[in-house]
């Protein structure tokens, strides 16, 4: 298969769940922090470099073929929110149906054996790009580019902020996420022979915190 | 190369006598070592920094080893200050810990100090035996009383009996990747801590996640820890919430 | 709309008819239709009626995270552990049409949870008259709508209106007081559906729920034979 496949993939409507996440944007917007386009770019920026970052390296390593369950154990110790690793694995046990569903393949059967209430949705997210012929930076871009654009989504929602704004930000963002990609495809790649230390780690305490006060609050639009 | 290094190098044993001693109790250069007094089983000790380093090229190191049954608690008399150097490479600071099976660390060192036009990576891995304990506080203030941050690239690792429980990097200040200061990551806090709490029987009972404040909250990680993550204003505040945190987890 | 075909592995793709460890799996039924038209109080009236003869579970999908699902806990129509609710970011429709995973794993869970389990009703949060189920999600769908919202909303059709399994126009009590004309809706839905059916309903009055349950009853004999 060609790259064709990683439009499928990557388009916003692929049914894996993406839909009713904000990314952390809910909470950011309530809190005041995300008021407008400037705080919605600078908001997706510091997210694509941390939890894209990660995110990106560990779909490029599952991708490239390292253990999935080993990943899945990597990413644990990276999202100490235990309301992110929910939501991780909600998504990952989410995209696990909707790949099998699209892309058949032994691997994928076996992940959800593995993993019934689903692995972390990089790691799947990897497993999904080989099941569809695609490679490591394939993964590693559909990766990055979910980490801001699901948040770009929901804040047009949230805010009524201008699509074409939004649109825009995504866009300007475009060559930060290219070098994301570039430096998570390394790291990715090198897990099965350098192990698992060499993935990134970049953290982002606010979205950690404010998942956890997202996740306790009784009424609210996105499940993230 | 230029730049200093230095090594300090910290051994804790259980003393057979309920105690524990300290067989190795190393300074290098800048790094100063004192023991003080110990309370009860707990052995104590200070580290003193004879100079405000680390500078540009140094390539500072603390390892800490404590035995099987030993208490250990090191603390540190002032805040480090990261500032710029002569040459203009990045400083480094490596912490190296490691407890094993049924010993105790506290590692409650003051704040370290980012200075504008500073350039240092901090590293710190804890490496536990399966029914080790720890407590960690790791705080980082990002510029003096108004002044903009150097940059500052920290990573935190702990693993309980060979497992990753925790890998956190956070880089700020110029030169950082984007939106370090942003709505997503630090949103203009100068202050930004975090507690690692780790206990064998945390992987039966763990805590339940709890916010803490504003902006701090303490959660279960995936194995027997839990981590306070915060961000405050400035380090004062970041210790108080870090304190009731403390509190909260009947350490203090 | 028996969908036998089968996926191999651990875990059930989509809308197979089996569970993985081979057994049938629940006939879903899902409850959709405008905001205020009665979904939920439609739902917990089918609770009551068939809760003493079937195994069943709901699905809620709110706009607002658990209102309808925390209804259903307030009226204790099912105890709590049969009633789940869906997050849907903004986009009912969307939960329960164009992407149907979330509602897909908790009907799942219900299931894994306290099943086996005869019937699960899925209810749509209030959405508009085009909001449909994907077949993907449910067996069969009840379209509900008021007779408040207007008596032109029959002759003016969409997608639910039209062409869901059941069409059932609620609070029928409210005709005189709105100036409804049940006659006309009558007419102009048997014009938009066909044969497909239609029930009039008031849950203050009458029969209640019973043409619905019965319509319910009658799938499940379907499902199961």
């Amino acid at each position: 298969m060609g790259r064709a496949a990683l439009l499928v993939l990557a388009d916003g409507r692929f049914p894996a769940g993406g839909h009713a996440h904000s990314g952390g944007a809910e909470e950011a917007v309530k809190a005041g922090r995300i008021t407008g386009a400037a705080d919605l770019e600078a908001f997706c920026r510091g997210r694509l470099h941390t939890a894209g970052l990660v995110a990106a390296a560990l779909a490029a390593a599952a991708a490239a073929g390292a253990d999935p369950a080993g990943l899945d154990a990597a990413a644990d110790a990276r999202t100490p929110s235990p309301a992110l690793r929910l939501t991780a694995r909600r998504l990952g046990r989410q995209l696990t149906r909707a790949a099998r569903a699209t892309w058949p393949s032994p691997e994928l059967d076996a992940l959800a054996g593995t993993f019934p209430k689903g692995a972390h949705q990089p790691v799947v997210l990897g497993l999904t790009a080989r099941a569809a012929g695609l490679g490591p930076e394939d993964a590693a871009y559909c990766a990055a580019y979910e980490s801001v654009s699901g948040p770009a989504t929901a804040v047009v929602r949230l805010l009524g902020l201008d699509p074409f704004e939004a649109t825009a930000v995504l866009a300007r963002l475009a060559p930060e996420l290219d070098r994301v990609v570039d430096r998570a495809t390394v790291a990715g790649t090198a897990v099965r022979t350098a192990g698992l230390d060499t993935l990134p780690a970049a953290s982002a305490p606010l979205l950690e915190i404010g998942a956890e006060a997202h996740a306790a609050w009784p009424v609210r639009l996105f499940a993230s | 190369m230029g730049g200093v290094r230095a090594v300090a190098r910290i051994g804790a044993t259980a003393d057979g006598r309920g105690g524990t001693a300290l067989p190795v109790l190393e300074s290098d250069g800048p790094l100063a070592l004192r023991r003080t007094r110990a309370v009860g089983d707990e052995a104590r000790v200070v580290l003193v920094g004879a100079m405000s380093g680390p500078l540009g090229g140094d390539r500072f190191a603390v390892e800490a080893e404590v035995g099987s049954g030993a208490r250990l608690r090191v603390g540190s008399a002032a805040a480090t200050i990261a500032l710029p150097g002569q040459i203009k490479d990045a400083a480094h600071y490596d912490v190296r810990l490691d407890v094993a099976d049924e010993g105790e660390l506290h590692w409650l060192p003051e704040p370290l100090i980012s200075a504008r036009g500073s350039d240092l990576y901090v590293t710190t891995r804890a490496d536990l035996g399966p029914g080790a304990r720890l407590v960690l506080r790791e705080e980082q203030v990002l510029g003096r009383v108004g002044e903009e941050p150097g940059r500052l690239t920290s990573r935190l690792v702990v693993r309980v009996g060979g497992r990753t429980v925790l890998d956190q990097e956070l880089a700020c200040g110029p030169g950082a990747p984007g939106g370090w200061d942003g709505p997503a990551v630090l949103a203009g806090h100068r202050a930004v801590g975090q507690l690692v709490v780790v206990r064998p029987e945390f992987a039966t009972h763990p805590v339940g996640a709890q916010i803490l404040g504003e902006h701090a909250a303490l959660v279960p990680l995936a194995g027997p820890a839990a981590l306070v993550s915060a961000v405050a204003p400035d380090g004062l505040r970041l210790r108080r919430v870090l304190d009731e945190a403390l509190t909260v987890l009947h350490l203090r | 709309m028996h969908l036998d075909h089968s996926h191999p592995g651990p875990a059930a793709v989509s809308a197979d008819a089996r569970r993985p460890d081979g057994a049938r799996r629940a006939l879903r039924i899902g409850l959709g239709g405008p905001v205020g038209s009665g979904k939920t109080a439609t739902v917990a009236a089918l609770c009551r009626a068939l809760r003493d003869e079937l195994s069943l579970a709901v699905v809620t999908n709110d706009i607002y995270t658990r209102e309808d699902a925390e209804f259903l806990l307030r009226e204790a129509v099912l105890p709590p552990e049969r009633i789940t609710a869906v997050e849907t970011g903004a986009c009912p429709h969307t939960a329960i049409r164009d992407d149907i995973s979330a509602n897909l794993e908790a009907v799942e869970d219900l299931e894994d949870a306290v099943g086996p389990l005869d019937l699960v009703l899925v209810e749509s949060g209030g959405d508009n008259l085009t909001a449909t189920f994907s077949k993907g999600l449910v067996d069969a769908q009840i379209f509900v709508i008021d007779v408040a919202g207007g008596d032109d909303i029959p002759r003016k059709g969409g997608p639910g209106v039209t062409t869901a399994d059941l069409l059932v126009v609620n609070k029928t009590d409210l005709a005189p007081y709105v100036g409804s004309d049940l006659a006309r809706m009558a007419a102009d839905a048997k014009a938009q559906r066909a044969e497909l059916p239609v029930v009039f309903q008031s849950l203050r009055a009458g029969s209640g729920v019973a043409d619905v349950a019965a319509w319910v009853r009658a799938q499940l004999g379907a499902w199961t034979a």
